[in-house]
C-alpha cells in the first residue's frame, strides 16, 4: 500500500516537463529510449531510400536512374545508415526502455550521461547526411571504407565523415558504460546474474563488446585522418604504409560489431518465444554461455573477411577454423528456442510471427555463413551477392525483425493501447513474402559470379535482379505500414493491462501499461515473478 | 557456379557443393522440425503447456554433435585449401597490375605488356543499343595464355586495391598497392573466360572486366612474336614526322578510350572533380604544362599518369586531338604534339 501511496506522490512532483524542452532536457530512460527508437525509425525510411535507389538502378542492365559515382553514394551511405543509425540506436532504445524495467530499478544509473549519448547522435548523423550536398559528393568507398580508396583517393567530404564516426562511437561508447554501470548496480534485491532476463544479459554482453571495439574504430579513423591531412603513411604504401593493415584494424573492430547488432536480438526473441509459448526458456544458463562464447570468439575471428588479401595459410586455416567454431554456441541458441516451443502451447500473434521469422531465416544466414567460413570456397564467394545476401539475412530478418518482434511485444506496455492485430499480421506477411523475394535470390547472382557493389552487371544476371528489385520495394512499402501501425497505436487502440500478454514474466508487466513516468522508486521484491 | 575450367577450380566446387549438401540437410531438418513443432503444439482446449526448462544430456549431445559436423566439414577444406596454396613460379610469370579501372598485363620472361580496358559501347550502358550476351564483359584486348603451361600470375595495383576474379580458374586475389599477390593456373582446353575487378575501387569499378584467352602454344607463341614486333614498330612510328590529321584520327580514339569517363565526349569535364578540357588554358597555351600532366599525372586528384599506359604516339595523338578539338584551335595557339617530344619529355627525365 505504501507504495502505491509513494509513487503517486512522485508523479507529482516528477512528472514530464512541457513542450519541447521536455525531450531536449530529459534525463528519463522512458523518453530517452522513446527518442532512441524514433530516431531509428526515421533512420530506417532515410537509409531505405538510399536502398530502394540502389534497386531501381539495377532494375535492369544498363544505366538507370543515377550515375555510377552517385551510385557507389548510396551504397556506403546505406549501410552506414542501416549499422549505425538505424539497428544500433534501435536497441540502445530497448536497452532504455526495458533494462530498467526488466531488472526493476527507477532509471538509468547515470541519467545525464543517457540523455548527452543520445542527443550527440542526431548531430553525427546530420554531419554524416551533409556530406550529400558538398563539393565532392558524399562518401563513397563503401561503409567498410578501406583504404586508400577513403583516404588519398577520397572526396573532400570524408573528414566530415571521420568526425562523424567518432561522435557515433563517443555515444555508443557512453551509452554501453550507463548500461553495464546500470546492470551492475541496480538489479532489485535477489536478482542474482544468474537470474537476469536474457534480454538484460544479452545487452551486458554486448555493452562490453561496444566498450572494446569502439576505440578501436576511432583509432582506424584517426589514422585515416593523418594520412589526409599531416603526412603520415599509416596506409600509404608509397609511404612505407600498409593498406592491408586498415583492413585487419577495420575488422578487428567490424566483426565484434556484427555481433553487437545481433545478440540484443537473441534477448528480445528469446522473450517473445518463452511468452507466446506459455513454457519456461529451455536452456538458461547454456544461452548465457552461448551469447558470451560468441562475445569471446567475435574477437578472433576477423580475418575470415580477408581471406583473398593473401595471408600466410597458417592465418587461412586458423580463421577458417576460429570461424566454424561459431556455429556450435549459434547452433545450440537455435535448437534451444525449438525446445521451448516443443510440448508448449503457442499461439501466433505478430510478435511471435516475427520471432518465429526471425529463427528460421537467421538459420538460413547462419547456414551460409559457414559456407562462406570455408576459406577455399571463399574464393568463389567473396565480395560477390552470396556475401551480399548472407549479411541481409542475419540482418534484416535477423537483427531488424527482432526489433520489430520487439516493438509490438512492448507497444501495448510503452503506449498502454493494443496495436492492431489484423493491420500488424498484414505487415507481417508482407515483410515475410518481401524479405525472401529480395534477398533469397541474391544467393544465385552470388555464386553466378555477380560482384558486390557494382552499378552495372552482365544479361545473365539480369531476371533475378529485377526479382530483388520488385521484392525490395514491396519491402520497402511493408514498412510504410509499420510506422502507420505505430503512430496509431500510440493515438489510441484498445486499453491494454498490466501484464498484456498472457502469462508474460517479468517486472515490466507487474507495472502499469503505460507504465507511470517512474517505475519502481521502491525496489519490487523478486517474489513477485513467482506467480 | 560452374566447375570452371582448371583442376583446382573443380576442386572447390566439389568443396562447394559438399558444403552446400550438408548446409542444405541441417536447413531442411532444422526447419522441418520447427515447422512440425508449430503445428504440433499450436495452442489447443485443454492441453497443458510442459514446464520442463533444462536437458543438460540433450544439449551436450547436440554440442557434440555440432562439432563433429564441423570437423567432418573442416578436413576436406584444409586439404584444397593447401593445394590453392602453391606458389613456386610458374613456366610462365605475369604481372597482373589493376589501375582505375583497367587491368595491365606484362610478362615477365618475354618484357612485353599491354592494358585492357572495357569495350563496351557507352551507346550500350546508355540504353541507345541493343545489348549482347558479353555486355561489360568484354576487352579491347584479353590476356592470352597458353594451355598447358603451369601460369603464375603476380597481382598488385596502382592506385587503390583491386581485385582480381576469374571464376573459372577459382582465382580471387586482390590487387593491392605495394604488395604482390600470387595465384596459380593450369588451364588444359582453349576457351575465353571472363571475370571482374571485385573490390570497389571508384566510381568505374564496374566497368573493369578481364577476359582471359587459353590459346594452344603455337598460338601462343606467335601472339608474342607479334607482341614484340610491335613494339620495335612502335619505336620506329615514335621517330616519324607526323601530319595533323593523322594525329587527331588516333587521338581521338585514344581520347574515346581512356578520358571520356572523367573529361566527357563534349570535353566539358564534371568540374569540380574533373575539370574541362574546352577553353582550358593548358590545353589552349600550356603545351609543355599539358605533356606533363599526361605523364606525371595531378598529385591528389583522379588524373593518373600515362606514360605507361599510352605509347608516344598515342599521347601526342591524344594531346594534338584536345588541342585541336570543340573549337580549342581556334581558342588558342592550335600547336600540335608529336611522338618525338614525348620521347624527349622521358629522355630528359632519365
Amino acid at each position: 500500500m505504501s507504495a502505491v501511496i509513494e509513487s503517486n506522490h512522485d508523479d507529482h512532483h516528477h512528472g514530464p516537463a512541457k513542450g519541447f524542452s521536455r525531450w531536449l532536457y530529459t534525463t528519463n530512460h522512458k523518453d530517452i529510449g522513446s527518442m532512441y527508437l524514433w530516431f531509428s525509425l526515421i533512420m530506417l525510411f532515410i537509409g531505405g531510400a538510399m536502398a530502394m535507389v540502389i534497386r531501381a538502378e539495377l532494375f535492369e542492365p544498363g544505366s538507370q536512374i543515377v550515375s555510377p559515382e552517385f551510385y557507389n553514394q548510396m551504397v556506403t551511405n546505406h549501410g552506414l545508415i542501416m549499422v549505425f543509425g538505424v539497428i544500433m540506436p534501435a536497441f540502445v532504445g530497448f536497452a532504455n526502455w526495458m533494462i530498467p524495467m526488466q531488472i526493476g530499478a527507477p532509471d538509468m544509473a547515470l541519467p545525464r550521461l543517457n540523455n548527452l549519448s543520445f542527443w550527440i547522435l542526431p548531430a553525427a548523423f546530420g554531419i554524416l547526411l551533409s556530406t550529400f550536398f558538398m563539393e565532392g559528393g558524399a562518401p563513397n568507398f563503401g561503409w567498410t571504407f578501406y583504404a586508400p580508396l577513403s583516404t588519398e583517393y577520397a572526396p573532400p567530404s570524408v573528414t566530415f565523415f571521420i568526425f562523424s564516426v567518432h561522435i557515433m562511437g563517443a555515444s555508443s561508447i557512453m551509452g554501453s558504460i550507463n548500461i553495464i554501470t546500470t546492470i551492475l548496480n541496480m538489479r532489485a534485491p535477489g536478482m542474482t546474474l544468474m537470474k537476469m532476463p536474457l534480454f538484460v544479459w544479452s545487452w551486458f554482453i554486448t555493452a562490453y563488446l561496444l566498450i572494446a571495439v569502439m576505440p578501436v574504430l576511432a583509432g582506424a579513423v584517426t589514422m585515416m585522418l593523418m594520412d589526409i591531412h599531416f603526412g603520415t603513411s599509416f596506409f600509404k604504401a608509397a609511404g612505407g604504409g600498409d593498406p592491408v593493415l586498415f583492413q585487419h584494424i577495420f575488422w578487428f573492430f567490424g566483426h565484434p560489431e556484427v555481433y553487437i547488432m545481433i545478440l540484443p536480438a537473441f534477448g528480445i526473441v528469446s522473450h517473445i518465444i518463452e511468452t507466446f509459448s506459455r513454457k519456461p526458456i529451455f536452456g538458461y544458463s547454456s544461452m548465457v554461455y552461448a551469447i558470451a562464447s560468441i562475445a569471446l570468439l567475435s574477437f578472433v575471428v576477423w580475418a575470415h573477411h580477408m581471406f583473398t588479401v593473401g595471408m600466410p595459410i597458417a592465418g587461412e586455416l586458423f580463421f577458417m577454423y576460429s570461424t566454424m567454431l561459431i556455429a556450435i554456441p549459434t547452433g545450440v541458441k537455435v535448437f534451444n528456442w525449438l525446445s521451448t516451443m516443443f510440448k508448449g502451447s503457442l499461439t501466433f500473434e505478430t510478435p511471435m510471427l516475427f520471432s518465429i521469422a526471425f529463427v528460421a531465416l537467421f538459420t538460413i544466414g547462419g547456414l551460409s555463413g559457414i559456407m562462406l567460413a570455408i576459406a577455399p570456397a571463399d574464393f568463389q564467394y567473396h565480395d560477390t551477392y552470396f556475401v551480399v545476401a548472407h549479411f541481409h539475412y542475419v540482418l534484416v530478418p535477423g537483427a531488424l525483425f527482432s526489433l520489430l518482434a520487439g516493438a509490438y511485444y512492448w507497444l501495448p506496455k510503452w503506449t498502454g493501447h493494443m496495436y492492431d492485430e489484423t493491420l500488424g499480421k498484414t505487415h507481417f506477411w508482407m515483410s515475410f513474402i518481401s524479405v525472401n523475394l529480395t534477398f533469397f535470390p541474391m544467393h544465385f547472382v552470388g555464386l553466378a559470379g555477380m560482384p558486390r557493389r557494382i552499378p552495372d552487371y552482365s544479361m545473365q544476371f539480369a531476371d533475378w535482379n529485377m526479382m530483388v528489385s520488385v521484392g525490395a520495394f514491396l519491402f520497402g512499402l511493408s514498412q510504410l505500414l509499420f510506422l502507420f501501425i505505430v503512430i496509431k497505436c500510440v493515438l489510441n487502440g484498445k486499453k491494454a493491462t498490466a501484464e498484456v500478454w498472457e502469462g508474460a514474466k517479468g517486472f515490466e508487466w507487474t507495472v502499469d501499461s503505460p507504465p507511470p513516468y517512474h517505475t519502481f522508486s521502491s525496489p519490487p521484491s523478486m517474489e513477485t515473478l513467482k506467480a | 557456379m560452374e566447375p570452371g575450367a582448371t583442376q583446382l577450380s573443380q576442386e572447390i566446387f566439389g568443396l562447394h557443393m559438399f558444403v552446400f549438401y550438408v548446409c542444405l540437410v541441417i536447413g531442411v531438418i532444422v526447419l522441418a522440425a520447427m515447422a512440425f513443432i508449430l503445428f504440433q503444439y499450436r495452442r489447443k482446449e485443454g492441453v497443458k503447456p510442459a514446464e520442463f526448462d533444462d536437458s543438460k544430456t540433450l544439449e551436450l549431445t547436440w554440442t557434440i554433435l555440432f562439432a563433429l559436423i564441423l570437423i567432418g566439414l573442416s578436413i576436406p577444406a584444409t586439404k584444397v585449401m593447401i593445394k590453392a596454396y602453391d606458389d613456386t613460379e610458374g613456366e610462365i610469370n605475369i604481372l597482373i597490375t589493376g589501375h582505375q579501372w583497367k587491368w595491365q598485363y606484362e610478362y615477365i620472361e618475354d618484357e612485353v605488356g599491354f592494358f585492357s580496358n572495357l569495350s563496351t559501347s557507352l551507346d550500350k550502358r546508355n540504353n541507345l543499343a541493343p545489348k549482347d550476351e558479353n555486355y561489360l564483359l568484354e576487352v579491347d584486348e584479353p590476356l592470352i595464355i597458353p594451355v598447358n603451361t603451369r601460369i603464375r600470375f603476380l597481382i598488385t595495383a596502382n592506385d587503390v586495391i583491386h581485385s582480381w576474379w576469374v571464376p573459372d580458374f577459382a582465382i580471387k586475389q586482390d590487387a593491392i598497392p605495394g604488395f604482390v599477390n600470387t595465384g596459380w593456373t593450369y588451364v588444359s582446353e582453349p576457351g575465353v573466360f571472363r571475370g571482374q575487378c571485385t573490390e570497389l575501387c571508384g566510381q568505374y569499378h564496374g566497368y573493369m572486366p578481364i577476359v582471359v584467352k587459353a590459346v594452344s602454344p603455337e598460338e601462343y607463341a606467335s601472339f608474342i612474336i607479334g607482341k614484340k614486333e610491335a613494339k620495335i614498330q612502335q619505336a620506329l612510328l615514335t621517330e616519324k614526322l607526323w601530319e595533323k590529321s593523322e594525329l587527331v584520327t588516333i587521338g581521338e580514339d585514344i581520347y574515346q578510350k581512356n578520358c571520356v569517363a572523367c573529361h566527357q565526349v563534349s570535353g566539358a569535364g564534371l568540374p569540380p572533380i574533373f575539370p574541362a578540357l574546352v577553353g582550358s588554358d593548358i590545353v589552349l597555351n600550356g603545351k609543355e604544362r599539358q605533356i606533363e600532366i599526361l605523364m606525371e599525372g595531378v598529385q591528389g586528384a583522379a588524373m593518373a599518369s600515362y606514360a605507361e599506359q599510352l605509347t608516344e604516339v598515342e599521347i601526342a595523338a591524344v594531346i594534338t586531338y584536345t588541342r585541336q578539338a570543340w573549337g580549342n584551335d581556334e581558342a588558342g595557339d592550335g600547336r600540335i604534339v608529336l611522338p618525338k617530344e614525348i620521347l624527349d619529355y622521358k629522355n630528359n627525365k632519365l
